[in-house]
């Protein structure tokens, strides 16, 4: 079947079938292009928001306290709710066996840092050890805040990569002292955030240093949680709920705060916002995969229409050639053949200047939401075998009528 | 090498039969060179085009070179055809857009001859045919004579047993039918059995024997003196 015979009679026909030749490949190689980037959008889409959420651990719960919106139990709205060391540790001793990470902060928003010269204003938090993990920090140089930090309450600070190019420039800042707001401090590490400058621009010290030096007694501002994941994600987000849900109850009820209030006792979940944006980004792919499916379709209709034309076109040629002795297969195998070289010719090279076109504007495309279009590979090689497969059974029923037609019939066609 | 007997064949056309073949005994020796009369409805056609396995009879027996031809599926009959039969037609029924050495070379390809040969081959049966220097033109390139000319060629390339024509000179000029037909004479001479249909008196009699059909049946069959075509040359 596939005999070199038979594929310099295909070349011959497309040859000098030209126009009919590109006019099919046209539709399918713009059929293939349409899908590909569309999927490369989603992809794109997805790489985006993740990157968003990349910012800090997607699991993470942070909780924050505020103002008392409504009376309760005799006391007034407008009532100041600080969280405590003492709320911290009852939390992570319940949920010892739940939790991944676990950090309390206390935070001063605008710590004035001094070095030599170069002075600026930073968030400067105090946190434990684990807190690195909860916003999905890395270390550039150096180390974290650690146990014995914490424990020795030792003044000695993390600073983020912006920080430590607006003070020291290229000097290393390993081992420097610098000042925050008056107050020596050795720098111990520098990290770096995916989230970007943003991010970097604050400064990590023990927070049993920071409660002592700033001011803060046993008042905490900040928890930050991660729970251990379980086998699936349903079952994460459902104790993640859950989570969030008791500790909201168990601080209101700590502090007299109302059940109704919604402004005292604050609570994060970035999971669930991670689940919302995955969902949508999967009714958007799953939206651009029907676009581009029912492309594909439109394709297949176009080659089966251009098959059906050529067919009708090639009846008397059809006819001749039986009158000199073609067998019916080999007449629905050559048109066959040719329908699948040309649609898998046509479909690799829309999958090349899909491919090029992704290459090219892919990594330069800056927007938020849109990171990186790429398309799994093997994706679009199936996609294309599908439409050559289509193409070949489009082209079959045609083909199979063409074969039966009876060569008298054929030959008074004009 | 062809023997016909008792043929019937109707065509339905809506709720109307006609009947077209009404019994038809024939036959033709080896090196023969027949022409097929009649007026047109006269059924000359459907006889041709059921000898050239192109129509199935409905009835009646039909042996070629010793094979029963019946009960033929379509991948027999193109074997046959292949194998027993070389066309010509009135119409050329040339593949437009394959040069003349390659239409020449079609036969040659369905019996599955390697491209080199064939070509070879094709280019042998041009040269017979006085078309060596035109091999690499297209159809359109032609004149109706040399298209013809190639037709022929095309039909002898497989070797056929019998060469069917179907108004071979119906769409020439009178010069370029007398050498077509001084062509079919030569081929004639050298053995080859030929049918050739025609309503053209002055083509009949440069046969050697003439079957005149009427109303679907045979109403005269007479061998004849041939007149040599390169005599009106």
């Amino acid at each position: 079947m596939f005999s070199l015979e038979r594929w310099q009679e295909i070349f011959e026909t497309i040859r000098k079938n030209k126009l009919r030749t590109f006019l099919t490949g046209l539709s399918v190689a713009s059929g293939i292009f349409i899908l590909v980037v569309l999927l490369a959008l989603g992809q794109g889409m997805q790489n985006g928001i993740a990157n968003e959420f990349e910012r800090d651990a997607t699991n993470r719960i942070s909780v924050w306290s505020g103002v008392t919106s409504v009376g309760y139990k005799g006391l007034n709205p407008g009532r100041m709710v600080e969280m405590t060391n003492e709320d911290y540790n009852y939390l992570i001793e319940k949920y010892e066996d739940d939790l991944e990470f676990k950090s309390a902060v206390y935070r001063i928003w605008s710590g004035n840092l001094t070095y030599g010269k170069e002075t600026g204003s930073y968030r400067v938090e105090g946190v434990y050890p684990d807190y690195q993990f909860l916003e999905n920090e890395s270390l550039v140089a150096g180390r974290y805040i650690n146990y014995s930090d914490q424990e020795e309450k030792t003044k000695v600070v993390v600073i983020g990569n912006k920080v430590k190019q607006d003070l020291f420039g290229n000097e290393d800042a390993l081992g420097k002292l610098i000042q925050v707001n008056g107050i020596n401090f050795y720098v111990v590490g520098v990290y770096s955030d995916p989230g970007g400058e943003r991010e970097e621009t604050r400064v990590f010290v023990p927070i049993s240093t920071s409660q002592r030096v700033f001011g803060g007694a046993d008042k905490v501002r900040n928890l930050g949680f991660t729970l251990k994941p379980k086998a699936n994600f349903e079952a994460t987000l459902a104790q993640s709920v859950q989570f969030s849900e008791e500790i909201e109850a168990f601080l209101k009820e700590r502090h007299l705060v109302s059940p109704d209030d919604t402004s005292a006792i604050n609570i994060n979940n970035t999971l669930e916002d991670a689940k919302r944006f995955y969902d949508l980004i999967f009714m958007i792919k799953a939206f651009f995969w029907g676009v581009g499916i029912f492309t594909i379709v439109a394709g297949v209709v176009g080659v089966s229409n251009i098959m059906l034309i050529i067919v009708k076109e090639r009846t008397k040629e059809i006819g001749i050639r039986k009158a000199l002795g073609a067998e019916p297969w080999s007449i629905i195998s050559m048109i066959l053949h040719e329908s699948i070289f040309v649609t898998a010719i046509a479909g690799f090279t829309g999958l090349l200047f899909s491919m090029m076109l992704l290459e090219v504007i892919g990594p330069n495309l800056q927007m938020d939401y849109i990171r990186n279009p790429t398309v799994n590979f093997n994706v679009a090689i199936s996609t294309v075998g599908i439409l050559v497969l289509a193409g070949a059974l489009a082209g079959f029923v045609p083909a199979w009528r063409a074969a039966r037609i009876k060569p008298i019939a054929a030959l008074r066609e004009e | 090498m062809i023997t016909i007997k008792d043929l019937h064949k109707s065509y339905t056309m809506g709720t109307n039969s006609l009947h077209v073949l009404k019994g038809i005994n024939f036959s033709v020796e080896e090196g023969e060179l027949v022409s097929i009369m009649g007026s047109s409805g006269s059924g000359k056609s459907t006889l041709l085009n059921i000898l050239g396995m192109l129509d199935e009879a409905d009835q009646g027996s039909y042996t070629l070179d010793g094979t029963p031809i019946k009960n033929l599926n379509e991948k027999i009959a193109a074997r046959y055809r292949n194998k027993f039969l070389g066309f010509i037609f009135q119409s050329f029924n040339l593949i437009n857009y394959k040069s003349a050495l390659d239409n020449v070379g079609m036969p040659l390809y369905y019996q599955g001859m390697k491209r080199s040969e064939r070509i070879d081959k094709a280019m042998a049966y041009l040269e017979k045919v006085g078309l060596a220097n035109w091999a690499h033109h297209m159809p359109n390139e032609l004149s109706g004579g040399q298209k013809q000319r190639v037709a022929i060629a095309r039909a002898l390339a497989s070797d056929p047993k019998v060469l069917l024509a179907d108004e071979p000179t119906g769409a020439l000029d009178t010069k370029t039918s007398y050498e077509v037909m001084e062509l079919i004479q030569g081929i004639n001479d050298e053995g080859k059995t030929i049918l050739v249909v025609t309503h053209e008196d002055d083509i009949a009699h440069m046969t050697k024997r003439i079957v005149n059909l009427k109303d679907g049946l045979i109403i005269d069959d007479t061998k004849i003196n041939q007149v040599r075509a390169s005599a009106h040359v």
